[in-house]
């Protein structure tokens, strides 16, 4: 990405730049939006609660005397009389990374003024995020139908249960929150919104199209997170 | 008043005047004038047009300052009678029959909680933070101020929960602040029921709440600074205020996350904490979970949270202190580092509260170790404020007196904590009123004579009046003297070995000597106590018949002051923003025509003097 142009400013290349942004008055990030720098510190905040409930887990399960149960197991799905393991988790990270994808899209054809194209990308991120949502539910329910409780699991260690429901608990209300602001973006960029800055409904704010920029920047990590508790529980 | 005074400093940086003044440059603006065009738009303001707008859903920064800083207040009355009854009970048990042994642990656990969070952490981030940080850095408002007014909406609901865990069936959780499972879920632990679930979605709340607001306040020093504001010119208080909310939003993480599965233990019975465990002899459905987990995530929080209070003290003091004693601050690159090394030190600390846990004693050793470099940091700071009053233009107002008797009390609880950092010292006094002594002093005491003192100091800026310095010294002299009476006798407590959190003494051996020394504890704590509704009278006489301050009534050099109007206006700055062309601390240059040279004095205005380039 190229530099933005700032009256009175020379850019210099690598660390001297780095040293000269962080030095200069009125802004350390040159040319970033407000409320793109809050979302990347949000960011940071929201990795350290992830981590804190990943490294609970890696503690508890280290320290629980019964068994962990088998991920392989647990997660299986069987379709067709075939034991299939993992299935569902891979179409729901298939699906997730996909929208990551459109959310892109989106952001890129927001900053080109393509309103059209714009908007059905953020409702097809949001469509993607409510499939996943739905397949988690999905999976919660057979959980549960199995007999895996917070409180208890019929296949090892109860911590199991606890953290499962809990972490993928935690996740599943990013996707959802990320899939109602998604609905509500693709509503605003139909409308027009961010093409006349019209204000928003609560915060009184002119629409622009860094908004899309800066709830994709969320819903990417949401997917990055994804990642990492896919590893964690499925793949460990 | 405001129109000489216009003329006398000319504070408005206006390029035409600092041509007349002769400064070195041709054309319109002199060179040595020249600051860079603004980069950053105007800021688009909400202007509040009803009573509700105006002040209960403010969107302006100032506002939700002062009420974040009155409900902090609230609460901190709440906490401190709280101890009355601790200290009634200790000193005077036979006074105090209406009390049962849960009654004081319940109170012992809200009081730490809520003077801890609920008082000190949201008055110097919300109350200081709020009001000072877009004034100090010449900015129109904080950056996302819908987002700011929700923040203290969520701040006021936390405590609303919190204080209606006084009311719910059990009472509040008796667990003490630290909520160290598994006593705290377990039935016999006071408010194991709904106190203990009260407290934890309280916390929730708060970290949301303040997760908020600490975006507005990072955002707002890194991306809408004014022109010619450096990081290097900001104040210290800025300085303090800003690493203090970059800690906080990555300790709090840890508290939300501790709070949240303490809330499923207890309600879904998950046993993220809960080891099996037996009570009144039944083996409960509990299992398999860890109790020093918790303690990790709570400490994690924990610690850093010491410097989320004690960071904007230190910043606070360092302007006061230059301000009053006409000097500059001594080492102004080296506190700030201090203040960021603190900071991040702060993170690699927290087990040193879990000596006693049972950890591995390799851990011990680690955690001795980076507790007591932070003393490094910490001493060096302690150096300059010394080394700024050294020679310096002294007035001994009420601001000063509390910026000294905080450098003292500092230094006091300071090395206490250099005993309790070394682990084989620290497991004798380990839950003693030694360990009571050193974290009230340090983290307690200090920073609120620090509060104490920006009230007297930023209240002309806030009210447009003094307060009075009579009753300021009355409450000055009466408050420090009677901390001192109240904590250093508990020193002597801890090593004597009375354990901290005992709701009395029973029949112990030290009891001769612990009794009549709490009971002259406690006499001091309620004179203490009292002390503190003198500021409260003070106030309210102020605001109706105090001295008027004018403007910038310390002749100090920073941005606040320098508002067309005081108090400040929404919007902070009428028709332009301010121009910033030094760091705030120019007193006493010699060659100048007064003892300071505000931050948007150009610096053709001042050529002939010997001002440094900053």
């Amino acid at each position: 990405m190229s530099d933005p142009k700032i009256e009175g400013y020379e850019f210099k290349p690598g660390f001297k730049g780095m040293a000269q942004d962080t030095g200069s008055d009125q802004t350390m990030f040159k040319g970033v939006h407000w409320g793109k720098a809050m979302m990347w510190i949000f960011l940071l905040s929201d990795t350290f609660i992830f981590s804190c409930f990943l490294i609970s887990y890696m503690k508890g399960r280290g320290s629980t005397l019964v068994d962990w149960p088998n991920a392989s197991q647990v997660f299986g799905l069987h379709v067709f009389g075939v034991e299939v393991p993992l299935l569902l988790i891979a179409i729901m990270t298939f699906v997730l990374i996909t929208s990551s994808g459109t959310m892109a899209l989106a952001v890129k054809y927001g900053y080109e003024k393509n309103r059209k194209m714009c908007g059905w990308l953020i409702l097809a991120t949001a469509i993607g995020g409510l499939i996943f949502v739905g397949m988690q539910a999905f999976e919660w329910s057979k959980l549960i139908h199995e007999g895996v409780r917070p409180w208890e699991n019929p296949f090892g260690a109860k911590q199991f249960g606890s953290f499962f429901f809990m972490i993928t608990g935690f996740h599943g209300t990013h996707v959802s929150i990320g899939v109602i602001f998604l609905f509500i973006y693709a509503y605003k960029t139909f409308k027009g919104h961010y093409d006349e800055g019209k204000r928003g409904w609560f915060t009184t704010i002119k629409g622009d199209y860094v908004e899309i920029e800066i709830l994709g920047l969320y819903w990417h990590f949401v997917d990055l997170v994804w990642v990492f508790i896919f590893a964690f529980f499925y793949l460990w | 008043m405001s129109d000489e005074y216009e003329n006398k400093k000319g504070y408005q940086a206006q390029s035409s005047e600092s041509i007349s003044s002769g400064g070195g440059g041709s054309g319109t603006v002199s060179d040595a004038d020249y600051v860079r065009p603004a980069e950053i738009p105007e800021q688009d303001l909400y202007h509040g047009h009803s009573f509700i707008t105006k002040w209960v859903f403010c969107q302006d920064a100032k506002v939700i300052g002062v009420q974040y800083f009155l409900l902090a207040t609230f609460t901190g009355i709440i906490g401190l009678i709280l101890s009355w009854l601790m200290r009634l009970q200790l000193g005077f048990p036979e006074a105090a029959g209406f009390m049962t042994a849960e009654h004081y642990y319940q109170f012992v656990t809200m009081h730490g909680m809520i003077m801890v969070v609920y008082f000190l952490t949201a008055l110097f981030l919300g109350g200081f933070g709020n009001y000072l940080i877009p004034l100090m850095v010449g900015a129109r408002d904080m950056v996302f101020p819908y987002l700011n007014m929700v923040s203290f909406w969520m701040f006021f609901i936390a405590v609303v929960v919190l204080l209606a865990s006084f009311f719910v069936p059990g009472g509040p959780t008796g667990a003490g602040w630290t909520l160290y499972p598994p006593q705290t879920i377990l039935e016999g632990t006071p408010g194991s029921g709904m106190g203990i679930l009260l407290m934890c979605i309280s916390l929730i709340l708060f970290v949301a709440g303040f997760t908020m607001g600490g975006l507005n306040y990072l955002i707002t020093v890194l991306q809408a600074r004014t022109r010619g504001m450096t990081l290097m010119r900001m104040p210290l208080t800025v300085w303090g205020i800003f690493t203090a909310t970059v800690l906080a939003m990555l300790a709090f993480p840890a508290l939300l996350v501790g709070a949240l599965m303490m809330t499923l233990d207890k309600v879904l019975g998950t046993s993220f904490f809960m080891p099996t465990i037996l009570q009144a002899g039944e083996v409960l459905e509990y299992g398999g979970g860890s109790p020093i987990l918790f303690q990790h995530l709570f400490w994690f929080f924990g610690h850093p949270e010491v410097y989320i209070v004690a960071l904007p003290a230190f910043g606070i003091i360092s302007d006061l202190i230059s301000v009053h004693s006409r000097k500059n601050i001594f080492g102004y690159r080296m506190m700030v580092w201090a203040i960021v090394g603190i900071g991040a030190l702060s993170f690699f600390v927290w087990a040193h509260h879990m000596y006693v846990s049972g950890m591995n004693p390799w851990f011990g050793f680690f955690f001795a170790t980076t507790t007591l470099i932070i003393a490094i940091p910490t001493a060096m700071k302690v150096y300059n404020w010394v080394l700024t009053l050294w020679r310096g233009n002294i007035r001994l107002n009420v601001v000063m007196l509390w910026c000294l008797g905080f450098i003292i009390t500092f230094v006091n609880g300071g090395i206490t904590g250099i005993f309790l950092g070394n682990v084989s010292v620290d497991v004798p006094l380990s839950d003693t009123y030694f360990v009571i002594a050193h974290f009230h002093m340090v983290m307690g005491i200090a920073p609120l004579m620090v509060i104490m003192g920006a009230v007297y100091h930023w209240f002309p800026l806030v009210a447009g009046r003094f307060l009075d310095e009579t009753l300021g010294k009355w409450h000055f002299w009466l408050t420090f003297l009677g901390a001192y009476s109240i904590y250093f006798p508990m020193h002597y407590l801890g090593f004597i070995g009375v354990p901290r959190r005992y709701f009395e003494m029973y029949d112990s051996p030290y009891v001769t000597s612990a009794v009549g020394m709490n009971e002259f504890i406690s006499m001091a704590a309620f004179i203490v106590g009292a002390a503190q509704f003198i500021l409260i009278f003070n106030i309210i006489k102020t605001l109706k018949i105090g001295k008027p301050a004018g403007h910038n009534p310390w002749q100090a050099n920073s941005l606040e002051w320098l508002t067309p109007t005081v108090p400040p206006e929404h919007g902070n700055w009428g028709e332009k923003l301010p121009v910033v062309h030094r760091w705030p601390y120019d007193f006493s240059v010699p060659g100048a025509k007064e003892d300071f040279i505000t931050q948007t004095t150009p610096p053709s205005e001042v050529a002939e003097t010997e001002v440094e380039k900053t």
